[in-house]
């Protein structure tokens, strides 16, 4: 009964204080003469944003900018997530190699990195992308076709051609068969005790289909490259130096913790599985794969998914350095419209909804992981 | 794949020294000969930048822009106010004594020797000496706005501080999260994963747009005091993750015990649980502790002049254009020595802890 009535009170004050809370801030907008409500989302947004993926214009809503800014977002945590997994996971192992000159140079820089701001290294990687770089005219130029300057990076592109779409295509037939292939060995080594050697197939199923559809579909190597125009670079693939400054400090911070992670979870391993898959007689790049990694993945999955919780979180401190993402775009709109509880309940809604997809998807990921007991 | 696995294993058996490590084997020699080319690529340059061909002293930022290396002299004129801010000249020895108090309570606290009740008395004391001497306005000290504070004693000011009001936050929503109250339990659980499923810079921005709109008319409170309240509330919640992992990993046996007794919960949590629990829970907390120092940067994109903001407003001077490079790499060379000294201490605290488990 007392716990009930403590329950009761706590939570009966704690709605009752959101209440006054809510009734002073009604009073405030009301006297500030700012609506309430989301209808501002379809008003004029008469704001240029610098990139986008979508087509946009000032004349649009900012219902629309605010998309915008939502798929910049996107754009940048996955393809820093993809970059920071691969770059931290052989840092990691790295940390680990019995070569101590790569272990210490792989340790220097994860400690180095990870205990500097991630905003001070954004910081300062865009001044180097604007400041420092020189102007197109006399841009870098390190590898051909490959331009630094301060309006960017610029790279070549291949040319778009139907041939790409077809080696896609096959490229995904391909991962299926050996998804199924790998099905295959497995009932086999379960079944005989043997695994059939599989790699090669693996290999041919892989590049065979992707690179036989391409030679067929005429083989284009055209490359579409940058080239200098007036006062800019035409062609080619170009990243902003926003861009290119939030993907490199973001990649870069990031890996350091992916690598620490990946590194603890080798560590976790027990020697004993090794010695144990020796012992069976297995090879030891099976004892990798099968022993080894799996148990390790287990360990890693869950505080992996932190971290790209954190990196797509991170990516909002893009608004530094002039990025246009959901949180740039978003205070654009607060200052413009006064809206600033509606803009941050928008941003809350989406990051949290951003939270649960990767958490859905990594749980997911996690629970086909998991340790079968038989 | 066998490279990785010969990794593993040698790992796990131990290398012998570095030189013979290096060419161990064929692939040992390959990764050493690229490290090394490498090294004598980029080496050389960067020392030069740093050191050699540096300006360490200039009387005008002309002689310092010809020379090649960097200009350190834009450092010794700017020094004052990276660190300080636009406090007032005359008077930044009070920043300093204050950056002082601060790390002397930090020093204080991280020695086991001293984690007793007093400790818990001093911080409320240390805190409000730094207060008294930044803001001023008594014995001879001319007042000084808030809005004046900058630099490293607010960076230090918004992690130390906020620790301190995040942490019994923490702990309390940990135990409300723990307890078996359903109504608590769901408040507790929405507030956490609410803060922690978003960006530190949306509850600043939360802080410093929205917390005016909720505050009746004529009561102004001071962009400090704002980010300080925003960012409390963003770590509170991270703590609080820390503090429920340990209060998880508590063996049954420490409750039962409390109730056998005959203490009450709150007896109970206070003289025989919590005291077990955040001693476990040191090492995660220094390390959730670095992560608030280095987000305590953020302030930069809320107007406020911490260190990052202060080093920032150096790059403005008309006279001393475009030496962003210097400044950045001063003040991360500042957090780096801060953040790192941290992160050592949460390692030996961890091993000491571990040891005397092992006994």
């Amino acid at each position: 009964m007392r716990r009930w009535v403590f329950q009761l009170v706590v939570t009966v004050s704690f709605v009752s204080l959101l209440g006054l809370l809510g009734f002073i801030a009604a009073g405030n907008l009301a006297r500030q003469g700012i609506a309430t409500g989301y209808g501002f989302l379809f008003g004029e947004a008469r704001f240029e944003i610098s990139e986008s993926i979508i087509a946009y214009s000032a004349a649009n809503s900012y219902g629309r900018a605010l998309v915008v800014g939502f798929l910049n977002t996107l754009k940048v945590s996955l393809l820093a997530i993809v970059l920071a997994t691969f770059i931290g996971t052989a840092v990691g192992i790295a940390r680990l190699s019995s070569n101590k000159l790569l272990a210490g140079v792989a340790g220097t820089y994860v400690e180095a990195l990870r205990n500097i701001p991630l905003l001070l290294q954004l910081s300062f990687w865009y001044g180097l992308l604007t400041v420092t770089l020189p102007v197109p005219r006399a841009a870098l130029n390190p590898v051909t076709g490959v331009f630094l300057s301060n309006r960017g990076v610029v790279l070549p592109m291949l040319e778009p051609h139907a041939a790409f779409g077809h080696a896609a295509i096959a490229l995904v037939l391909g991962m299926a068969a050996v998804s199924l292939l790998n099905r295959f060995a497995k009932r086999r080594q379960e079944k005989t005790g043997r695994r059939p050697t599989i790699a090669p197939a693996v290999l041919l199923l892989l590049v065979g289909p992707a690179l036989a559809s391409w030679y067929f579909s005429g083989a284009p190597t055209a490359l579409d490259m940058p080239r200098l125009q007036g006062f800019n670079f035409i062609g080619g693939m170009r990243l902003s130096p926003e861009f290119a400054a939030l993907l490199f400090g973001l990649t870069a911070y990031s890996a350091t913790f992916i690598a620490e992670t990946v590194r603890g979870g080798i560590l976790a391993v027990s020697k004993g599985q090794s010695e144990a898959g020796r012992s069976l007689g297995l090879r030891p790049g099976l004892i990798m794969r099968l022993i080894i990694l799996p148990q390790a993945l287990r360990m890693i999955i869950p505080p992996m998914t932190s971290q790209y919780l954190n990196m797509t979180k991170n990516s909002s401190l893009g608004v530094a350095i002039a990025y246009p993402d959901l949180v740039a775009i978003g205070n654009i709109t607060m200052n413009q419209t006064g809206q600033a509880i509606e803009v941050v309940s928008i941003f809350m809604v989406v990051y949290l909804t951003i939270s649960l997809a990767i958490s859905g998807f990594m749980n997911w990921y996690n629970h086909r992981m998991a340790l079968v007991t038989r | 794949m066998s490279s990785l696995s010969r990794l593993h294993a040698s790992v796990l058996v131990g290398g012998g020294s570095v030189l013979r490590s290096m060419f161990s084997t064929w692939y040992n020699t390959l990764i050493t000969l690229v490290l090394l080319f490498l090294a004598y690529k980029a080496v050389p340059p960067l020392a030069g930048w740093l050191v050699f061909d540096a300006v360490w002293s200039s009387p005008s930022a002309q002689a310092c822009r010809m020379a090649g290396g960097a200009c350190w002299a834009f450092i010794r004129e700017k020094v004052r106010f990276i660190l300080f801010g636009f406090f007032p000249y005359a008077e930044q020895w009070r920043p300093f004594v204050a950056v002082l108090l601060l790390i002397g309570l930090v020093f204080v606290s991280a020695n086991r020797r001293y984690w007793k009740p007093w400790l818990l008395g001093l911080w409320p004391l240390a805190i409000a000496a730094v207060l008294a001497v930044m803001g001023g306005g008594f014995a001879g000290m001319t007042s000084v706005p808030t809005a004046q504070w900058g630099g490293l004693p607010l960076t230090l000011l918004l992690a130390v501080v906020g620790s301190a009001f995040a942490f019994p936050l923490g702990t309390l929503l940990a135990l409300g999260r723990t307890s078996d109250m359903p109504l608590i339990r769901s408040l507790c659980i929405g507030y956490i994963e609410f803060v922690r499923g978003v960006p530190l810079i949306t509850v600043l921005f939360m802080a410093s747009v929205m917390l005016p709109l909720f505050m009746p008319a004529g009561i102004e409170i001071d962009a400090v005091l704002r980010a300080l309240v925003g960012m409390t509330l963003f770590v509170a919640a991270y703590f609080a993750e820390v503090i429920r992992g340990g209060l998880l990993a508590m063996p049954k046996g420490q409750f039962e015990a409390v109730h056998a007794l005959g203490l009450g919960y709150w007896a109970g949590m206070r003289l025989v649980v919590l005291p077990q629990v955040l001693r476990i829970s040191v090492p995660p907390l220094t390390n959730t502790l670095i992560g608030l120092i280095k987000d305590s940067s953020l302030v930069a994109i809320i107007g406020l002049v911490d260190l990052l903001g202060a080093s920032k407003r150096s790059l403005s001077d008309p006279e001393w254009l475009g030496f962003y490079r210097e400044a950045y790499v001063f003040v991360a060379f500042i957090y780096f020595v801060i953040c790192f000294s941290v992160s050592r201490y949460s390692r030996s605290i961890e091993a000491q802890l571990s040891a005397r488990q092992n006994h």
